[in-house]
Protein backbone atom coordinates (compact mmCIF):
# COMPACT_ATOMS: atom_id res chain seq x y z
CA UNK A 1 0.00 0.00 0.00
CA UNK A 2 1.55 3.27 -0.93
CA UNK A 3 -0.72 5.18 1.06
CA UNK A 4 -0.18 5.61 5.02
CA UNK A 5 -1.06 7.61 7.72
CA UNK A 6 2.10 9.96 8.56
CA UNK A 7 3.98 10.02 11.69
CA UNK A 8 5.95 12.73 12.90
CA UNK A 9 8.96 13.22 10.69
CA UNK A 10 12.68 12.76 12.14
CA UNK A 11 14.24 14.90 9.67
CA UNK A 12 14.78 18.70 10.30
CA UNK A 13 11.50 20.74 10.11
CA UNK A 14 11.31 24.05 7.89
CA UNK A 15 8.07 24.71 9.20
CA UNK A 16 7.15 24.27 12.93
CA UNK A 17 3.50 25.76 14.01
CA UNK A 18 2.72 24.33 18.12
CA UNK A 19 -0.49 25.15 19.40
CA UNK A 20 -1.47 27.83 17.38
CA UNK A 21 -4.35 29.60 17.80
CA UNK A 22 -5.90 32.79 15.88
CA UNK A 23 -9.08 34.29 16.35
CA UNK A 24 -11.54 36.70 14.60
CA UNK A 25 -13.72 38.24 16.97
CA UNK A 26 -15.94 34.93 18.51
CA UNK A 27 -14.79 32.90 15.58
CA UNK A 28 -11.53 30.15 16.27
CA UNK A 29 -10.49 29.60 12.76
CA UNK A 30 -7.56 28.02 14.29
CA UNK A 31 -8.09 26.11 16.89
CA UNK A 32 -4.32 24.98 19.03
CA UNK A 33 -3.34 23.54 15.22
CA UNK A 34 -0.01 21.41 15.10
CA UNK A 35 1.67 21.30 11.68
CA UNK A 36 5.57 20.26 10.54
CA UNK A 37 6.79 20.77 7.20
CA UNK A 38 10.55 18.87 6.57
CA UNK A 39 12.75 20.68 4.42
CA UNK A 40 12.64 19.91 0.80
CA UNK A 41 9.35 18.20 1.67
CA UNK A 42 6.14 19.60 -0.62
CA UNK A 43 3.00 19.58 2.04
CA UNK A 44 -0.37 20.26 0.44
CA UNK A 45 -2.80 21.52 3.08
CA UNK A 46 -6.44 20.65 1.47
CA UNK A 47 -9.87 21.91 2.83
CA UNK A 48 -12.91 23.46 2.07
CA UNK A 49 -13.52 27.21 1.39
CA UNK A 50 -13.54 29.38 5.03
CA UNK A 51 -11.66 26.43 7.02
CA UNK A 52 -9.02 28.80 7.69
CA UNK A 53 -5.96 27.51 5.36
CA UNK A 54 -5.17 31.03 3.93
CA UNK A 55 -5.17 32.06 7.73
CA UNK A 56 -2.68 29.68 8.41
CA UNK A 57 -0.57 30.30 5.70
CA UNK A 58 -0.68 34.21 6.40
CA UNK A 59 0.83 33.24 9.53
CA UNK A 60 3.49 31.16 8.01
CA UNK A 61 4.02 34.31 5.58
CA UNK A 62 4.22 36.48 8.48
CA UNK A 63 1.64 39.06 7.26
CA UNK A 64 -0.62 37.75 10.62
CA UNK A 65 0.52 36.90 14.42
CA UNK A 66 -1.06 33.98 15.67
CA UNK A 67 -3.16 34.95 19.16
CA UNK A 68 -1.27 31.91 20.76
CA UNK A 69 0.76 29.22 20.11
CA UNK A 70 4.10 29.65 18.16
CA UNK A 71 5.22 29.76 14.29
CA UNK A 72 8.91 29.25 13.91
CA UNK A 73 9.26 29.39 9.38
CA UNK A 74 12.88 30.32 8.04
CA UNK A 75 13.64 33.74 7.62
CA UNK A 76 14.09 33.13 3.91
CA UNK A 77 11.00 32.65 2.20
CA UNK A 78 8.40 33.72 -0.37
CA UNK A 79 4.84 33.49 -0.93
CA UNK A 80 2.97 32.57 -4.36
CA UNK A 81 -0.75 34.41 -3.91
CA UNK A 82 -3.72 33.57 -5.78
CA UNK A 83 -3.68 36.64 -7.75
CA UNK A 84 -0.66 37.14 -9.63
CA UNK A 85 -0.13 40.17 -7.90
CA UNK A 86 2.47 41.68 -10.22
CA UNK A 87 3.45 45.57 -10.33
CA UNK A 88 1.85 46.55 -13.61
CA UNK A 89 3.96 49.92 -13.91
CA UNK A 90 7.15 47.50 -13.93
CA UNK A 91 8.35 45.79 -16.45
CA UNK A 92 8.34 41.83 -15.98
CA UNK A 93 11.92 41.56 -15.35
CA UNK A 94 11.70 44.39 -12.91
CA UNK A 95 9.10 42.67 -10.99
CA UNK A 96 10.87 39.50 -10.97
CA UNK A 97 13.99 41.27 -9.11
CA UNK A 98 12.06 43.26 -6.84
CA UNK A 99 13.24 41.68 -3.97
CA UNK A 100 16.63 41.22 -4.86
CA UNK A 101 19.91 43.31 -4.40
CA UNK A 102 23.20 43.42 -5.66
CA UNK A 103 25.08 43.57 -9.02
CA UNK A 104 23.93 40.31 -10.64
CA UNK A 105 20.23 40.65 -9.81
CA UNK A 106 19.57 41.46 -12.80
CA UNK A 107 21.27 37.96 -14.72
CA UNK A 108 19.48 36.03 -11.56
CA UNK A 109 15.96 37.37 -12.93
CA UNK A 110 16.88 36.42 -16.25
CA UNK A 111 17.63 32.92 -14.91
CA UNK A 112 14.96 32.66 -13.14
CA UNK A 113 12.34 33.65 -16.19
CA UNK A 114 13.92 31.32 -18.32
CA UNK A 115 13.18 28.63 -15.82
CA UNK A 116 9.45 29.09 -15.84
CA UNK A 117 9.85 29.14 -19.85
CA UNK A 118 9.50 33.02 -20.28
CA UNK A 119 12.80 33.70 -21.68
CA UNK A 120 12.18 36.71 -24.12
CA UNK A 121 9.61 38.03 -22.19
CA UNK A 122 12.16 39.97 -19.93
CA UNK A 123 10.48 43.77 -21.25
CA UNK A 124 6.87 42.67 -21.37
CA UNK A 125 4.67 44.93 -18.90
CA UNK A 126 2.49 42.39 -17.08
CA UNK A 127 -0.75 43.73 -18.45
CA UNK A 128 0.63 41.99 -21.97
CA UNK A 129 0.95 38.52 -20.21
CA UNK A 130 -2.04 36.02 -19.66
CA UNK A 131 -3.29 34.59 -16.49
CA UNK A 132 -0.65 31.20 -16.67
CA UNK A 133 2.00 33.85 -17.85
CA UNK A 134 1.84 36.02 -14.99
CA UNK A 135 1.31 33.55 -12.20
CA UNK A 136 4.64 31.79 -14.02
CA UNK A 137 6.37 34.98 -13.63
CA UNK A 138 5.21 35.29 -9.84
CA UNK A 139 6.35 31.66 -9.40
CA UNK A 140 9.94 33.34 -11.03
CA UNK A 141 9.98 35.86 -8.46
CA UNK A 142 9.33 33.82 -5.47
CA UNK A 143 12.06 31.16 -6.33
CA UNK A 144 14.58 33.87 -7.25
CA UNK A 145 15.39 34.56 -4.33
CA UNK A 146 16.58 31.22 -3.42
CA UNK A 147 14.28 30.47 -0.47
CA UNK A 148 13.53 27.88 2.30
CA UNK A 149 10.21 27.72 2.59
CA UNK A 150 7.64 28.67 -0.66
CA UNK A 151 4.51 29.02 0.04
CA UNK A 152 1.48 29.20 -2.22
CA UNK A 153 -1.66 30.05 -2.17
CA UNK A 154 -4.12 28.03 -4.54
CA UNK A 155 -1.51 29.57 -6.93
CA UNK A 156 -3.44 27.71 -9.66
CA UNK A 157 -7.24 28.65 -8.57
CA UNK A 158 -7.73 31.25 -11.07
CA UNK A 159 -6.34 29.10 -14.19
CA UNK A 160 -8.06 27.07 -16.39
CA UNK A 161 -7.95 23.72 -16.43
CA UNK A 162 -5.09 22.97 -19.46
CA UNK A 163 -2.70 25.71 -17.75
CA UNK A 164 -2.80 24.17 -14.36
CA UNK A 165 -1.96 20.87 -15.50
CA UNK A 166 0.98 23.03 -17.39
CA UNK A 167 1.59 24.67 -14.29
CA UNK A 168 1.66 21.35 -11.90
CA UNK A 169 4.36 20.23 -14.73
CA UNK A 170 6.29 22.89 -13.55
CA UNK A 171 6.35 22.92 -10.53
CA UNK A 172 7.58 19.15 -10.49
CA UNK A 173 10.60 20.26 -12.77
CA UNK A 174 11.34 23.21 -10.73
CA UNK A 175 11.44 21.07 -6.94
CA UNK A 176 14.37 18.99 -8.95
CA UNK A 177 16.47 22.58 -9.21
CA UNK A 178 15.51 23.99 -6.13
CA UNK A 179 15.77 22.55 -2.35
CA UNK A 180 12.96 24.04 -0.78
CA UNK A 181 10.06 23.11 1.69
CA UNK A 182 6.69 23.90 -0.17
CA UNK A 183 3.57 24.17 1.42
CA UNK A 184 0.42 24.78 -1.30
CA UNK A 185 -2.94 25.18 -0.51
CA UNK A 186 -5.54 24.19 -2.27
CA UNK A 187 -9.06 22.91 -2.41
CA UNK A 188 -8.61 21.00 -5.28
CA UNK A 189 -8.40 17.19 -4.55
CA UNK A 190 -6.73 16.32 -8.18
CA UNK A 191 -4.11 18.96 -7.63
CA UNK A 192 -3.14 17.81 -4.01
CA UNK A 193 -2.55 14.36 -5.86
CA UNK A 194 -0.66 15.30 -8.48
CA UNK A 195 2.47 17.73 -6.73
CA UNK A 196 2.36 15.87 -2.65
CA UNK A 197 4.88 14.17 -0.82
CA UNK A 198 1.98 14.61 2.13
CA UNK A 199 -1.65 15.65 1.44
CA UNK A 200 -2.89 17.13 5.55
CA UNK A 201 -6.68 18.15 5.64
CA UNK A 202 -7.88 20.42 7.70
CA UNK A 203 -11.06 20.69 9.11
CA UNK A 204 -12.59 22.13 12.35
CA UNK A 205 -9.22 24.33 12.71
CA UNK A 206 -6.97 21.99 13.42
CA UNK A 207 -4.80 19.44 11.00
CA UNK A 208 -7.46 16.57 10.57
CA UNK A 209 -5.97 13.80 8.72
CA UNK A 210 -1.73 13.74 7.04
CA UNK A 211 -1.63 11.10 4.10
CA UNK A 212 2.07 10.49 2.91
CA UNK A 213 1.91 10.27 -1.14
CA UNK A 214 4.81 7.66 -2.40
CA UNK A 215 3.18 7.21 -5.85
CA UNK A 216 5.19 8.03 -9.01
CA UNK A 217 4.82 10.55 -11.31
CA UNK A 218 2.51 7.91 -13.72
CA UNK A 219 0.54 6.76 -11.11
CA UNK A 220 -0.54 10.21 -10.01
CA UNK A 221 -2.01 10.84 -13.23
CA UNK A 222 -4.06 7.24 -13.63
CA UNK A 223 -3.77 3.81 -10.89
CA UNK A 224 -5.63 2.29 -8.45
CA UNK A 225 -3.70 3.81 -5.75
CA UNK A 226 -4.29 7.11 -7.11
CA UNK A 227 -8.46 6.25 -6.98
CA UNK A 228 -7.88 4.87 -3.59
CA UNK A 229 -6.44 7.90 -2.31
CA UNK A 230 -8.49 10.02 -3.69
CA UNK A 231 -11.77 8.47 -2.11
CA UNK A 232 -9.66 8.41 0.66
CA UNK A 233 -9.38 12.33 0.65
CA UNK A 234 -13.04 12.83 -0.29
CA UNK A 235 -13.78 10.70 2.79
CA UNK A 236 -12.00 13.15 5.08
CA UNK A 237 -13.41 16.17 3.54
CA UNK A 238 -16.79 14.82 4.27
CA UNK A 239 -17.27 13.98 0.43
CA UNK A 240 -17.74 10.84 0.56
CA UNK A 241 -19.72 8.73 -2.09
CA UNK A 242 -19.78 12.08 -4.09
CA UNK A 243 -16.65 11.43 -6.42
CA UNK B 1 -22.32 26.22 -43.97
CA UNK B 2 -23.11 22.64 -43.14
CA UNK B 3 -20.79 21.14 -45.43
CA UNK B 4 -17.52 19.69 -44.97
CA UNK B 5 -15.34 20.74 -48.09
CA UNK B 6 -13.56 24.22 -46.59
CA UNK B 7 -11.48 21.87 -44.36
CA UNK B 8 -10.96 18.79 -46.45
CA UNK B 9 -7.16 19.09 -47.50
CA UNK B 10 -8.15 18.10 -51.11
CA UNK B 11 -4.81 18.64 -53.79
CA UNK B 12 -3.73 22.60 -54.19
CA UNK B 13 -5.99 24.68 -56.83
CA UNK B 14 -8.34 22.03 -57.35
CA UNK B 15 -9.40 22.39 -53.32
CA UNK B 16 -9.65 26.11 -53.70
CA UNK B 17 -11.51 25.78 -56.62
CA UNK B 18 -14.10 23.80 -55.16
CA UNK B 19 -14.09 25.44 -51.57
CA UNK B 20 -14.55 28.61 -53.90
CA UNK B 21 -17.43 27.37 -55.41
CA UNK B 22 -19.07 25.88 -52.07
CA UNK B 23 -18.97 29.06 -50.78
CA UNK B 24 -20.43 30.38 -53.53
CA UNK B 25 -23.63 28.58 -53.59
CA UNK B 26 -24.18 28.79 -50.29
CA UNK B 27 -24.14 32.21 -50.44
CA UNK B 28 -26.25 32.35 -53.54
CA UNK B 29 -29.10 30.23 -51.27
CA UNK B 30 -28.19 32.23 -48.09
CA UNK B 31 -29.27 35.43 -50.14
CA UNK B 32 -32.20 33.67 -51.53
CA UNK B 33 -33.55 32.06 -48.22
CA UNK B 34 -33.39 36.07 -47.02
CA UNK B 35 -35.02 37.24 -50.00
CA UNK B 36 -37.87 34.60 -49.79
CA UNK B 37 -38.57 35.76 -45.84
CA UNK B 38 -38.20 39.45 -46.97
CA UNK B 39 -41.15 39.15 -49.50
CA UNK B 40 -43.42 36.84 -47.19
CA UNK B 41 -43.00 39.23 -44.06
CA UNK B 42 -42.30 42.73 -45.29
CA UNK B 43 -45.60 44.80 -46.59
CA UNK B 44 -45.24 47.69 -48.80
CA UNK B 45 -44.06 50.66 -46.29
CA UNK B 46 -41.62 47.66 -44.25
CA UNK B 47 -39.22 47.88 -48.03
CA UNK B 48 -39.70 51.67 -47.94
CA UNK B 49 -38.23 51.78 -44.42
CA UNK B 50 -35.96 49.28 -45.14
CA UNK B 51 -34.37 51.05 -48.72
CA UNK B 52 -34.31 54.23 -46.49
CA UNK B 53 -31.81 52.10 -43.63
CA UNK B 54 -30.01 51.01 -46.97
CA UNK B 55 -29.41 55.18 -47.76
CA UNK B 56 -28.31 55.44 -44.20
CA UNK B 57 -26.08 52.49 -44.10
CA UNK B 58 -23.06 54.55 -45.82
CA UNK B 59 -23.48 57.40 -42.93
CA UNK B 60 -22.78 54.22 -40.23
CA UNK B 61 -19.60 52.83 -40.95
CA UNK B 62 -20.27 49.84 -39.00
CA UNK B 63 -22.92 48.77 -41.38
CA UNK B 64 -22.24 46.55 -44.49
CA UNK B 65 -24.41 46.53 -47.39
CA UNK B 66 -24.80 42.40 -47.23
CA UNK B 67 -28.30 42.03 -45.64
CA UNK B 68 -28.32 40.99 -42.27
CA UNK B 69 -30.61 38.42 -41.03
CA UNK B 70 -32.59 40.25 -37.43
CA UNK B 71 -31.43 39.12 -34.43
CA UNK B 72 -27.82 38.64 -36.01
CA UNK B 73 -24.81 40.54 -35.94
CA UNK B 74 -21.93 40.44 -38.15
CA UNK B 75 -18.66 41.26 -37.60
CA UNK B 76 -15.62 42.23 -40.06
CA UNK B 77 -12.07 43.37 -39.67
CA UNK B 78 -11.86 47.40 -39.42
CA UNK B 79 -10.46 47.83 -43.30
CA UNK B 80 -12.84 45.66 -44.75
CA UNK B 81 -15.52 48.53 -44.31
CA UNK B 82 -16.67 50.09 -47.82
CA UNK B 83 -14.78 52.80 -48.67
CA UNK B 84 -16.02 55.36 -51.04
CA UNK B 85 -14.31 58.72 -51.60
CA UNK B 86 -17.13 60.60 -49.75
CA UNK B 87 -16.79 58.42 -47.00
CA UNK B 88 -13.27 58.83 -46.61
CA UNK B 89 -13.78 62.84 -46.85
CA UNK B 90 -15.73 63.04 -43.89
CA UNK B 91 -14.48 60.76 -41.59
CA UNK B 92 -11.24 63.54 -42.12
CA UNK B 93 -13.66 66.32 -41.85
CA UNK B 94 -15.22 64.89 -38.43
CA UNK B 95 -12.45 66.13 -36.17
CA UNK B 96 -10.23 67.01 -38.07
CA UNK B 97 -7.85 68.94 -35.22
CA UNK B 98 -9.11 66.49 -32.19
CA UNK B 99 -9.23 68.09 -29.08
CA UNK B 100 -8.79 71.56 -30.79
CA UNK B 101 -11.87 71.07 -33.26
CA UNK B 102 -14.57 72.83 -30.90
CA UNK B 103 -12.37 75.87 -29.91
CA UNK B 104 -10.83 76.34 -33.40
CA UNK B 105 -14.75 76.31 -34.50
CA UNK B 106 -15.71 78.80 -32.00
CA UNK B 107 -13.28 81.36 -33.01
CA UNK B 108 -13.99 80.71 -36.99
CA UNK B 109 -17.66 81.43 -35.88
CA UNK B 110 -16.49 84.72 -33.60
CA UNK B 111 -14.66 85.80 -36.58
CA UNK B 112 -17.44 85.56 -39.26
CA UNK B 113 -19.64 87.32 -36.46
CA UNK B 114 -17.77 90.21 -35.81
CA UNK B 115 -16.89 90.65 -39.59
CA UNK B 116 -20.62 90.84 -40.69
CA UNK B 117 -21.38 93.55 -37.87
CA UNK B 118 -23.30 91.20 -35.61
CA UNK B 119 -20.61 91.21 -33.03
CA UNK B 120 -20.33 94.83 -31.61
CA UNK B 121 -16.17 95.62 -31.82
CA UNK B 122 -16.72 97.60 -28.53
CA UNK B 123 -17.84 94.58 -26.69
CA UNK B 124 -15.83 91.66 -28.48
CA UNK B 125 -13.56 92.58 -30.87
CA UNK B 126 -12.76 89.99 -33.49
CA UNK B 127 -10.24 86.73 -32.86
CA UNK B 128 -8.22 88.64 -35.65
CA UNK B 129 -8.15 92.10 -34.00
CA UNK B 130 -7.13 90.87 -30.79
CA UNK B 131 -3.82 89.05 -32.31
CA UNK B 132 -3.08 92.39 -34.05
CA UNK B 133 -3.70 94.27 -30.56
CA UNK B 134 -1.61 91.88 -29.13
CA UNK B 135 1.47 92.40 -31.62
CA UNK B 136 1.07 95.82 -31.30
CA UNK B 137 1.12 95.57 -27.56
CA UNK B 138 4.56 93.26 -28.03
CA UNK B 139 5.59 95.93 -30.77
CA UNK B 140 5.55 98.35 -27.97
CA UNK B 141 7.08 96.86 -25.41
CA UNK B 142 4.42 96.41 -22.90
CA UNK B 143 3.08 92.43 -23.41
CA UNK B 144 6.61 91.20 -23.12
CA UNK B 145 7.29 92.42 -19.96
CA UNK B 146 4.30 92.02 -18.21
CA UNK B 147 4.43 88.63 -19.48
CA UNK B 148 8.01 87.62 -17.96
CA UNK B 149 6.77 89.28 -14.86
CA UNK B 150 3.52 87.33 -14.56
CA UNK B 151 5.18 84.18 -15.55
CA UNK B 152 7.86 84.68 -12.85
CA UNK B 153 5.19 84.76 -10.36
CA UNK B 154 3.72 81.61 -11.46
CA UNK B 155 6.75 80.06 -11.76
CA UNK B 156 8.32 81.07 -8.08
CA UNK B 157 4.32 80.04 -6.65
CA UNK B 158 4.06 76.76 -8.48
CA UNK B 159 7.85 76.08 -7.31
CA UNK B 160 6.51 77.10 -3.50
CA UNK B 161 2.94 75.40 -3.68
CA UNK B 162 4.59 72.15 -5.40
CA UNK B 163 7.24 71.66 -3.01
CA UNK B 164 4.99 72.15 0.19
CA UNK B 165 2.25 70.10 -1.24
CA UNK B 166 4.36 67.23 -2.21
CA UNK B 167 6.43 66.83 0.65
CA UNK B 168 3.41 67.01 3.06
CA UNK B 169 1.45 64.68 0.56
CA UNK B 170 4.45 62.36 0.69
CA UNK B 171 4.46 62.66 4.38
CA UNK B 172 0.99 62.27 4.84
CA UNK B 173 0.50 59.81 2.83
CA UNK B 174 3.36 57.23 4.09
CA UNK B 175 3.27 57.81 7.94
CA UNK B 176 0.33 58.25 10.07
CA UNK B 177 1.83 61.00 11.85
CA UNK B 178 2.21 63.02 8.87
CA UNK B 179 -2.01 62.42 8.12
CA UNK B 180 -2.03 63.50 11.61
CA UNK B 181 -0.02 66.20 11.53
CA UNK B 182 -1.26 67.36 7.84
CA UNK B 183 -4.86 66.38 6.80
CA UNK B 184 -6.79 68.34 8.92
CA UNK B 185 -4.95 71.60 8.18
CA UNK B 186 -5.06 70.99 4.61
CA UNK B 187 -8.64 69.83 4.14
CA UNK B 188 -9.58 73.41 6.59
CA UNK B 189 -7.58 75.54 4.02
CA UNK B 190 -8.90 73.53 0.71
CA UNK B 191 -12.44 75.20 1.85
CA UNK B 192 -11.22 78.45 2.52
CA UNK B 193 -11.52 79.95 -1.70
CA UNK B 194 -8.60 81.40 -2.60
CA UNK B 195 -10.48 85.06 -3.27
CA UNK B 196 -10.84 85.41 0.26
CA UNK B 197 -7.79 84.85 1.41
CA UNK B 198 -6.57 88.00 -0.44
CA UNK B 199 -7.81 90.54 1.67
CA UNK B 200 -5.79 89.12 4.44
CA UNK B 201 -2.67 88.58 2.80
CA UNK B 202 -2.36 92.10 1.90
CA UNK B 203 -3.36 92.64 5.43
CA UNK B 204 -0.38 90.52 6.43
CA UNK B 205 2.16 90.76 3.39
CA UNK B 206 1.85 93.84 1.97
CA UNK B 207 0.44 94.50 -1.52
CA UNK B 208 4.05 93.91 -3.14
CA UNK B 209 5.39 90.37 -4.66
CA UNK B 210 5.02 87.99 -1.72
CA UNK B 211 1.16 88.37 -1.20
CA UNK B 212 1.79 87.43 -5.22
CA UNK B 213 3.86 84.20 -5.25
CA UNK B 214 2.02 83.09 -1.63
CA UNK B 215 -1.65 82.98 -3.51
CA UNK B 216 -0.24 81.29 -6.06
CA UNK B 217 1.34 78.52 -4.11
CA UNK B 218 -1.30 78.39 -2.10
CA UNK B 219 -3.80 77.33 -4.87
CA UNK B 220 -0.82 75.27 -6.43
CA UNK B 221 -0.12 73.53 -2.84
CA UNK B 222 -3.70 72.54 -1.77
CA UNK B 223 -5.27 70.14 -4.52
CA UNK B 224 -1.75 68.91 -4.96
CA UNK B 225 -1.15 67.59 -1.01
CA UNK B 226 -5.45 65.90 -1.50
CA UNK B 227 -4.77 64.26 -4.26
CA UNK B 228 -1.27 62.65 -3.90
CA UNK B 229 -2.19 61.52 -0.43
CA UNK B 230 -5.10 60.00 -1.71
CA UNK B 231 -3.17 58.34 -4.08
CA UNK B 232 -0.60 57.14 -1.82
CA UNK B 233 -2.88 56.04 0.56
CA UNK B 234 -4.86 54.21 -2.72
CA UNK B 235 -2.09 52.14 -3.79
CA UNK B 236 -3.21 48.61 -3.82
CA UNK B 237 -2.34 47.03 -0.25
CA UNK B 238 -2.27 43.50 -1.76
CA UNK B 239 0.94 44.90 -3.99
CA UNK B 240 2.10 46.58 -0.58
CA UNK B 241 1.74 43.27 1.08
CA UNK B 242 3.73 41.41 -1.70
CA UNK B 243 6.21 43.45 -2.03
CA UNK B 244 7.20 43.19 1.93
CA UNK B 245 7.71 39.47 1.44
CA UNK B 246 10.06 39.42 -1.69
CA UNK B 247 12.28 40.95 1.16
CA UNK B 248 11.85 44.27 -0.44
CA UNK B 249 13.35 46.88 1.89
CA UNK B 250 12.06 50.33 2.69
CA UNK B 251 13.30 52.20 -0.07
CA UNK B 252 12.22 49.36 -2.37
CA UNK B 253 8.80 49.78 -1.25
CA UNK B 254 8.76 53.36 -1.64
CA UNK B 255 10.64 53.58 -5.34
CA UNK B 256 9.00 50.49 -6.69
CA UNK B 257 4.86 50.13 -5.02
CA UNK B 258 4.41 53.50 -3.87
CA UNK B 259 5.49 56.15 -5.92
CA UNK B 260 4.54 54.60 -9.34
CA UNK B 261 1.32 53.71 -8.21
CA UNK B 262 0.94 56.70 -6.84
CA UNK B 263 1.58 58.46 -10.12
CA UNK B 264 -1.72 58.90 -11.73
CA UNK B 265 -2.94 60.41 -8.75
CA UNK B 266 -0.15 62.70 -8.84
CA UNK B 267 -0.65 63.61 -12.20
CA UNK B 268 -4.29 64.81 -11.40
CA UNK B 269 -3.18 66.59 -8.74
CA UNK B 270 -0.08 68.19 -10.94
CA UNK B 271 -3.70 69.52 -13.43
CA UNK B 272 -5.58 70.99 -10.77
CA UNK B 273 -2.29 72.63 -9.09
CA UNK B 274 -1.51 74.03 -12.80
CA UNK B 275 -5.06 75.64 -13.15
CA UNK B 276 -5.41 76.93 -9.85
CA UNK B 277 -1.88 78.88 -10.20
CA UNK B 278 -3.22 80.30 -13.05
CA UNK B 279 -6.51 81.30 -11.23
CA UNK B 280 -4.30 82.70 -8.59
CA UNK B 281 -2.03 84.91 -10.71
CA UNK B 282 -5.43 86.04 -12.08
CA UNK B 283 -6.32 86.98 -8.56
CA UNK B 284 -3.09 88.43 -7.22
CA UNK B 285 -2.72 90.49 -10.10
CA UNK B 286 -6.07 92.16 -10.33
CA UNK B 287 -5.79 93.59 -7.56
CA UNK B 288 -2.95 95.95 -6.51
CA UNK B 289 -0.69 95.60 -9.45
CA UNK B 290 1.81 97.35 -11.12
CA UNK B 291 2.72 95.13 -13.80
CA UNK B 292 1.91 91.25 -15.68
CA UNK B 293 -1.04 90.55 -17.52
CA UNK B 294 -3.50 91.13 -15.12
CA UNK B 295 -2.38 95.13 -14.29
CA UNK B 296 -2.71 94.51 -18.25
CA UNK B 297 -6.26 93.55 -17.67
CA UNK B 298 -6.99 96.07 -15.12
CA UNK B 299 -5.86 99.19 -17.23
CA UNK B 300 -7.37 97.98 -20.21
CA UNK B 301 -11.24 98.21 -18.16
CA UNK B 302 -9.88 101.51 -16.76
CA UNK B 303 -9.48 103.18 -19.89
CA UNK B 304 -12.18 100.72 -21.69
CA UNK B 305 -9.85 99.15 -24.17
CA UNK B 306 -11.37 96.16 -24.69
CA UNK B 307 -9.14 94.25 -27.26
CA UNK B 308 -6.62 94.80 -24.31
CA UNK B 309 -8.76 92.94 -21.69
CA UNK B 310 -8.86 90.46 -24.57
CA UNK B 311 -5.35 89.69 -25.08
CA UNK B 312 -4.77 89.17 -21.34
CA UNK B 313 -7.76 86.84 -21.55
CA UNK B 314 -5.89 85.20 -24.43
CA UNK B 315 -2.79 84.82 -23.09
CA UNK B 316 -4.15 83.54 -19.92
CA UNK B 317 -6.22 80.64 -21.63
CA UNK B 318 -2.86 80.19 -23.78
CA UNK B 319 -1.08 79.37 -20.36
CA UNK B 320 -3.51 76.98 -19.32
CA UNK B 321 -3.89 74.95 -22.89
CA UNK B 322 -0.36 74.81 -22.11
CA UNK B 323 -0.33 73.25 -18.83
CA UNK B 324 -2.10 71.31 -20.47
CA UNK B 325 -0.27 69.69 -22.76
CA UNK B 326 2.00 69.40 -20.73
CA UNK B 327 0.65 67.22 -18.19
CA UNK B 328 -0.48 65.47 -21.54
CA UNK B 329 2.71 64.76 -22.28
CA UNK B 330 3.75 63.70 -18.77
CA UNK B 331 1.43 61.16 -18.66
CA UNK B 332 2.03 59.79 -22.19
CA UNK B 333 5.76 59.25 -20.92
CA UNK B 334 5.03 58.50 -17.47
CA UNK B 335 2.04 55.91 -17.41
CA UNK B 336 2.87 53.85 -20.75
CA UNK B 337 2.80 50.57 -18.54
CA UNK B 338 -0.98 51.28 -18.79
CA UNK B 339 -2.75 49.88 -22.09
CA UNK B 340 -5.20 51.91 -23.67
CA UNK B 341 -4.33 54.91 -21.47
CA UNK B 342 -5.01 56.87 -24.50
CA UNK B 343 -8.20 56.34 -25.23
CA UNK B 344 -9.51 56.88 -21.51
Amino acid sequence: MNVTVATRSRRQAAVRVDQAVRRFGDRVVLDHLDLAVDEDELVVLLGPSGCGKSTLLRLLAGLDRPDGGRVEVPARRAIVFQGDRLLPWQRVLRNVTLGLRGPDAERRGREALAEVGLSGRERAWPKELSGGEAQRVSLARALVAEPELVLLDEPFAALDAITRLRMHGLVRGLRGRHHAAMLLVTHDVDEAIALADRIVVMSDGRIGTSRLVRLSDTDREASAAREELRSALLDDLGLAGRR
Amino acid sequence: MTGTPLAAPVAGADADTAAAAHAETDAAVVTHAHADAVAATHTETDAAAESDADADADADPGRTADAVAPGREIFLPVGARRRTPLGTIRRRLRWPLGIYTTPVLLLVAWQILSGTGVLSAAYAPAPSAIVANAVDLWRQGVLGPDLAVSLRRAGLGLALGLTVGVTAGVLGGLLRRGEYLFNGVVQVLNTVPLLAVLPLMIVWFGIGETTKVLLISFGAGVPMYLNLFAAIRGVDQRLIEMARTTGAGTWRLVSRVLVPGALPGFLVGLRFSLAYSVLGLVAAETVNADQGLGFLITQGQTYLQTGQVFVGLAVYSLLGLLADQFVRILERVLLRWRPGYEAS
